[in-house]
């Protein structure tokens, strides 16, 4: 059963990948690639709420509620974050974070 | 080896090959779908810890709606075939260290902490009771930060249509 298998294992999954998507999110150069690493960054966040959850107060759904909540936020920055993509591209004709730099400086 | 703990490490090890495939790939297209194999692994976890409606919500609202959305945008914005050029050495070099020291002493940290686990039988909350916690305002009720959450998204499909619509030409 699920007592089998402890806490800390799934801690150290998402750790892992939280770190892999910060790491996305540095070398990356796309902003569509950086929109994917920061919804694998918010993933792991879930799973880190759902396991406290069902670990630590398994009466109680708080976890469970802010992930889900965690999910629409998710779902209304990739909405918000894709139609800023579009319109960048059709002002640039691409979307390289590196030339698309008109108001820095 | 329980099938429980079997399921755990085949769902883990998905996660974290395809993440590492979704941050590595050189083809924008292939990372999307690498992607939508580690929101599935994600959503396997949440059933195999038994909350069967928030590993639904993930299916639908993430594999369903955000790959679909990026999926499009990326048809839109870039040619399927294109490659990106690999990164410089100095770049990735530097931010493999600094995630490697902060992953490290996470897991550390992680591991050295005693959690006092209570792990009873694991039920799975039934729908009535989910559906009463999001509308209620009693103790145990979600109903302000629900109401928030619903003018966010009103708030965001409303500016992704102004800022993507087509500006006049003059």
């Amino acid at each position: 059963m699920l007592s089998t298998i402890p806490l800390s294992y799934f801690l150290v999954v998402s750790t892992l990948m939280f770190f892999i998507g910060i790491y996305g999110f540095l070398t990356r150069k796309n902003l569509i690639t950086i929109l994917m690493s920061v919804e694998l960054i918010l993933n792991s966040v879930n799973i880190n709420f759902v396991a406290f959850n069902r670990y630590l107060f398994p009466k109680e759904l708080q976890g469970h509620f802010f992930s889900l909540f965690i999910i629409a936020v998710a779902a209304a920055e990739a909405a918000v974050a894709i139609s800023i993509i579009i319109s960048v591209y059709r002002k640039y004709s691409n979307i390289d974070v590196e030339r698309v730099d008109t108001m820095k400086y | 080896m329980s099938s429980h703990e079997l399921m755990f490490y085949i769902f883990s090890g998905m996660i974290l090959v395809f993440s590492v495939l979704t941050v590595t790939s050189q083809r924008i297209l292939r990372a999307a779908f690498y992607l939508l194999v580690v929101l599935i692994s994600t959503a396997g976890i949440y059933f195999m810890l038994n909350y069967q409606f928030l590993a639904a919500v993930q299916l639908t609202l993430y594999a369903g709606g955000i790959v679909v959305l990026i999926i499009f945008s990326i048809l839109l914005t870039s040619h399927i075939s294109q490659k990106f050029e690999p990164i410089g050495f100095k770049k990735w070099f530097f931010s493999a260290i600094a995630v490697a020291a902060g992953a490290i002493l996470t897991i550390l940290t992680v591991i050295k902490y005693g959690f006092n686990e209570t792990v009873t039988s694991a039920q799975n909350p039934d729908m009535q009771v989910i559906g009463r916690s999001l509308l209620g305002y009693n103790k145990n009720g979600y109903a302000l930060p629900f109401e928030v959450i619903s003018v966010l998204l009103l708030a965001a499909m409303f500016a992704s249509i102004v800022i993507a619509k087509k500006e006049k030409s003059e």
